[in-house]
């Protein structure tokens, strides 16, 4: 057991704090949160394409796909002093930590010469097309039909809660081919969609904090060429299963770091305030910090396993959940602390300091990514053994 | 970075469980409840010599040099099987307070005793006030020549009968952060007066100790006088590791009853494990298991590399874990339902004992409040 990192993680670590205190700088210091406009999105772009340039982006991915070849724990460090630096977030966060690993598990040759590239390098963004208006933690019940005609599939069904995908070029499409298959995970075969083709169509979606972080999308009879098919016809669901096991175990990483730096900003807040003698406020916060610092260790295990070889353990699943009672709980807590200066609109602009935009959007932390309740199934289930609820 | 332990700590670990499943099977565990003494001193000395007792202690105070780390993984081992033994006052408490003093012959027997196993030591430091800091040490000692005079009582001793040495805290100036003095006083010495007091856990001894005019060498003192608790704290850090280590234990072997009960019982027809009532609360136990040894795997490894964090690692393990047993605890009688609440059942063994190691070293609320304190809030 050693917590310490080795002289070349060090290295590796110092060079990066070097490389951000001249890099992240200007505009790249001005955007956080959300989406954001087209503006923001474009600042995205160029801040995850200087990270590129350097070397920063799929750190622990195969040099022969313009990964850095590095191991987990660099690009551990990289997330970490990315966050503890407040830099804003990568454009591309589907394409890196979903549609990559799920190409380079599942693509053929050709496949990944294609796409990993411009995807490293934020010239092509991507989006997930998974969950639909009657198909979310039920996600095998989907309906958007892919028809194979010739070379072609014919498309045509709607996808809700996709992140970027007004500004993605490539959609990862689980379509249904086959209504009749014996199990309904036979069924599913998954597509990669330009999201440029005819027949696309993408609306946003508004959430209750008032932004849209996220779209719609309507397929009417898009031709998608045979050669886009990801995996086997019939084949998807074992596909999918690689993009969500990635989407947990990514989020697991960066949530942590994210919900670290919200809590600080949070006991500043309590000092600036000179509310530190509330001995409930107290317990509170230490109580956040403490399950905060579970959550930092417990990724430690998981990855301590990962880099031993071994499977993944529950971490990932596990932290999921945590953090999203923690984040709502951190935000109830500040919106006390605020008061009456919590009653006021979006405050992301005003002294509020962007509380009560956080505290509307902490309630989809226990939804997005795998409900709380689909999750509690998973421990259940997968790793405490017990048997199905259903 | 590597959080996980080494080839000779899961070693370690599987030898523990081993033994303690032949030796220390919750039937064992009740007949021992039932005993005046309430543990036996063959097991201990068993404990001894597969090197238990020697664990924390560096080579040349006649330990095996390892640390908290590999302690952890026999602590929880003894959480599991819900143990009674005086092992975690005499290592863990004790014999960490008397390693964090300074070298001295006094230092050097006790340690010679304790890690060697041939004799048992506790520290006696609870006063009717129930305060765990300096503040809560009335008990004076008057110095008298070359001795010191104690008078009074110290309550809530832990396994005062099965120790051959008390280390007492007694107040010698007065002041609230220290000005506290460690004695080393014989159990059988003159004046001293053990009496039993029975535990709610009854996996644990606690006792009333009074002191009529007891005289203490000056020899007896361990550390500097006057300076006493400055010692005991970092015996204390050391024993909320420990004391973690074992709840740990005692709620991941909760969890894993239930989980078994509700794989295997049935009502309307399946097993209650089908119920999402039933699988939910199971899952939220696996939440609590394993960020509690997250946090106290973490503290056991920085109290060992001295970090600065140490302390803070330590209380931060302490409340969690002391949470977390309660609730899983807790939650194993429900899941189990009626059998549960009976005698019969051994769910009552893991609940009380994750209350006596909840309360004992302070509760959640005291350790949060020294987070706090400790991240200057």
């Amino acid at each position: 057991m050693d917590f310490a990192l080795t002289p070349d993680q060090e290295a590796f670590r110092d060079e990066l704090r070097t490389w951000l205190s001249e890099n992240l700088t200007g505009e790249f210091r001005s955007l956080r949160g959300g989406v954001g406009g087209p503006e923001a999105v474009a600042g995205r772009r160029r801040w995850q394409r200087r990270l590129h340039e350097a070397g920063y982006i799929g750190v622990s991915w195969p040099r022969e796909y313009g990964g850095r070849g590095a191991s987990l724990m660099e690009e551990m460090i990289v997330n970490a002093e990315l966050a503890t630096a407040r830099a804003p977030e990568t454009i591309n966060v589907i394409g890196l930590y979903m549609a990559g690993p799920t190409i380079i598990a599942h693509g053929t040759p050709a496949q990944k010469t294609r796409y990993l590239a411009p995807l490293l390098s934020a010239d092509e963004i991507w989006c997930q097309g998974f969950s639909e208006p009657n198909s979310g933690s039920d996600l095998a019940s989907l309906r958007t039909r892919a028809e194979l005609v010739g070379d072609e599939f014919l498309v045509n069904g709607q996808k809700v809660w996709t992140t970027v995908g007004h500004v993605a070029k490539w959609c990862l499409l689980l379509t249904r081919t086959e209504s009749d298959a014996e199990s309904r995970h036979g069924g599913l075969t998954y597509l990669i969609v330009d999201m440029e083709a005819p027949g696309v169509e993408v609306r946003p979606l508004r959430q209750m904090t008032g932004d849209a972080e996220f779209n719609e999308i309507y397929f009417t009879d898009v031709r998608v060429p045979r050669e886009n098919l990801l995996g086997e016809i019939g084949g998807g669901w074992r596909v999918a299963i690689t993009t969500l096991l990635h989407e947990r175990a990514s989020l697991g990483v960066g949530l942590q770091i994210r919900t670290r730096i919200g809590l600080d900003e949070l006991f500043t807040l309590v000092r600036s305030d000179d509310q530190r003698a509330d001995p409930l406020l107290r317990q509170k916060l230490a109580q956040l910090y403490i399950e905060v610092e579970a959550m930092r260790l417990n990724g430690y295990r998981g990855i301590t396993r990962l880099l031993r070889g071994e499977a993944p353990g529950p971490e990932g699943s596990i932290n999921k959940l945590m953090w999203s009672e923690v984040n709502q709980r951190l935000t109830e807590t500040a919106m006390e602390v605020l008061g009456p200066r919590a009653l006021l609109a979006d405050d992301r602009a005003s002294a509020g300091g962007g509380w009560s935009y956080a505290f509307l959007r902490a309630r989809a932390n226990s939804i997005e990514g795998g409900t709380s309740e689909v999750l509690r199934n998973i421990l259940a289930e997968r790793v405490l053994g017990l048997p199905k609820s259903r | 970075m590597d959080f996980a332990f080494n080839d000779e700590q899961e070693l370690l670990r599987s030898q523990a469980h081993d033994y303690l499943d032949r030796v220390c099977p919750t039937r064992r565990v009740r007949e021992l409840m039932e005993t005046e003494a309430g543990w036996n001193a063959a097991m201990y000395g068993e404990m001894a010599e597969l090197g238990w007792t020697a664990i924390p202690f560096a080579e040349e105070d006649a330990g095996l040099g390892l640390g908290m780390v590999d302690m952890t993984v026999v602590l929880e081992e003894l959480g599991r099987h819900v143990t009674p033994s005086p092992f975690h006052s005499t290592v863990c408490f004790a014999g960490m307070t008397v390693r964090a003093s300074g070298d001295s012959p006094l230092r050097r027997e006790l340690l010679a005793g304790i890690a060697g196993g041939s004799r048992r030591a506790t520290v006696a430091l609870l006063e009717a006030s129930g305060r765990w800091d300096a503040s809560g040490v009335q008990l004076r000692a008057e110095r008298k020549g070359d001795a010191y005079l104690l008078s009074g009582e110290k309550l809530y001793v832990p396994d005062a009968q099965a120790a051959d040495w008390m280390i007492v805290a007694a107040r010698t100036e007065d002041g609230t952060h220290d000005g506290v003095t460690l004695l080393v006083v014989d159990r059988s010495a003159p004046g001293v007066e053990v009496t039993p007091v029975p535990a709610m856990d009854q996996t644990q001894r606690l006792h009333r100790v009074g002191f009529d005019h007891v005289e203490v060498d000056a020899a007896a003192v361990l550390g500097s006088p006057g300076h006493g608790f400055s010692v005991l704290r970092r015996g204390l850090d050391a024993a909320l590791v420990a004391i973690s280590a074992e709840l740990c234990g005692v709620a991941e072997r909760a969890m894993e009853m239930s989980v078994d009960y509700a794989k295997t019982r049935r009502q309307f027809g399946r097993p209650i494990g089908t119920y999402q009532a039933v699988s939910h609360k199971c899952a939220d136990m696996l939440i609590q298991v394993e960020s509690a040894k997250s946090l106290t795997y973490h503290a056991a490894w920085a109290h060992d590399a001295g970090v600065p964090e140490a302390p803070l690692a330590a209380s931060m393990a302490k409340a969690y874990a002391s949470d977390a047993a309660r609730n899983v605890t807790a939650l194993a009688i429900q899941v189990h339902g009626g059998i549960g609440f009976t005698w019969e059942h051994d769910a009552h063994l893991y609940f009380k004992r994750a209350k006596w190691g909840e309360l004992t070293y302070g509760d959640a609320r005291l350790h949060r409040e020294r987070v706090a304190q400790l991240l200057e809030l």
